[in-house]
């Protein structure tokens, strides 16, 4: 008897050791952050104007050569303005950052970067949503790391700052620049 | 009592485009729109936690919404086709039902092998239950040994007691 008791108070123990688990494991998971479908895929083919430049078509191609950031955002994202001086800190550190202008008015977007400086290498126009929904963009600000040959190697939900980019970004990233 | 009236009136008004959100699409038949109104209700807002993307109001559904009908009558895809593109876009958080994989296998089993643990459990008590109950009759007749044993103690409790 004593045997199948020890058996009943060590399962009881089990369950409340998963059930904390579970809890301290729910805290830290936060279930609006959804991983990317893309991870390790490659960046998906597009062919649309550039910002500022609606005569001039831009195709993966021209993300391709290093490793780089690919940042969702509009003029109507308040978190984009935001994490924006951020990026201007991070592009003038090296670090290329394409932009893909998301739903947006075209005018009000070169407003902004002229207003809040331009951090972008070049900015790819997405007025419909189109590149953005192959993307699995569900919001804005949303910011890709590609690799040189337009590997998506991670996804970041929400404004980049210096914490973001310091424990979660740049890892990755710094591992993409070593050969 | 007319003005109770005239803002319950009101109020219903203002509810009204608040149930559900109404696109204009137009369909050849009506086992189009049906499929389509399934599909729309069978994915999830990836935006929202707990929203389908045919009652959300946003932005993201919206599209969704739009492509789901493109997906429909322009390309003429299949409904898991469909569901499938979304997948591939917005993974498995879209699919109100998740497959089953080796991330879920706990998901969709974890019920049952706790179940069958239980049973197992109360059938291993059941049967220790009934053995016992044997044995407990036959507990009740002491040993020689025992018998004298329970005599010793009884006579020092009574030594003790009478000092």
């Amino acid at each position: 008897m004593a045997k199948g008791r020890l058996l009943a108070v060590l399962a009881v123990l089990a369950g409340v050791a998963g059930f904390a688990w579970m809890s301290i494991y729910g805290l830290h998971n936060d279930p609006r952050e959804l991983p990317s479908a893309l991870l390790d895929k490659p960046f998906p083919e597009f062919s649309q104007p550039m910002l500022g430049e609606p005569e001039r078509l831009l195709t993966r191609k021209d993300l391709l050569g290093k490793p780089a950031l690919v940042n969702v955002w509009a003029t109507w994202c308040p978190t984009c303005r935001a994490e924006h001086a951020y990026f201007n800190k991070l592009a003038a550190s090296g670090v290329p950052i394409y932009g893909i202008n998301y739903k947006d008015d075209e005018a009000k977007a070169k407003k902004w970067l002229h207003d809040l400086k331009d951090p972008y290498v070049l900015n790819i126009s997405d007025p419909r949503g189109a590149l953005g929904m192959n993307l699995g963009v569900y919001g804005a600000p949303e910011t890709f790391i590609i690799d040189s040959e337009g590997v998506i190697r991670f996804k970041y939900v929400g404004a980049v700052d210096d914490w973001v980019w310091k424990e979660k970004m740049a890892p990755v990233y710094e591992g993409l620049l070593k050969p | 009592m007319k003005k109770a009236l005239l803002t319950l009136v009101c109020g219903l008004w203002l509810a009204a485009p608040a149930l559900a959100a109404i696109d204009t699409h137009e369909f050849d038949t009506q086992a189009e729109r049906d499929r389509y109104r399934k599909l729309t209700e069978e994915l999830r807002c990836p935006k929202c936690q707990n929203q389908n993307i045919a009652d959300s109001d946003a932005p993201i559904s919206l599209d969704l919404r739009e492509e789901t009908y493109r997906l429909m009558t322009e390309e003429g895809l299949s409904d898991d086709q469909i569901v499938e593109f979304l997948v591939e876009r917005y993974g498995d958080f879209v699919r109100y039902k998740p497959p089953v994989d080796k991330r879920t296998l706990v998901l969709w089993y974890g019920p049952f092998t706790l179940l069958g643990l239980g049973m197992l459990m109360l059938a291993l008590i059941i049967v220790r239950r009934r053995k016992g109950g044997d044995s407990d009759a036959a507990g009740q007749q002491l040993s020689g040994d025992e018998q004298q044993r329970l005599n010793e103690l009884l006579n020092q409790t009574r030594e003790s007691a009478d000092k």
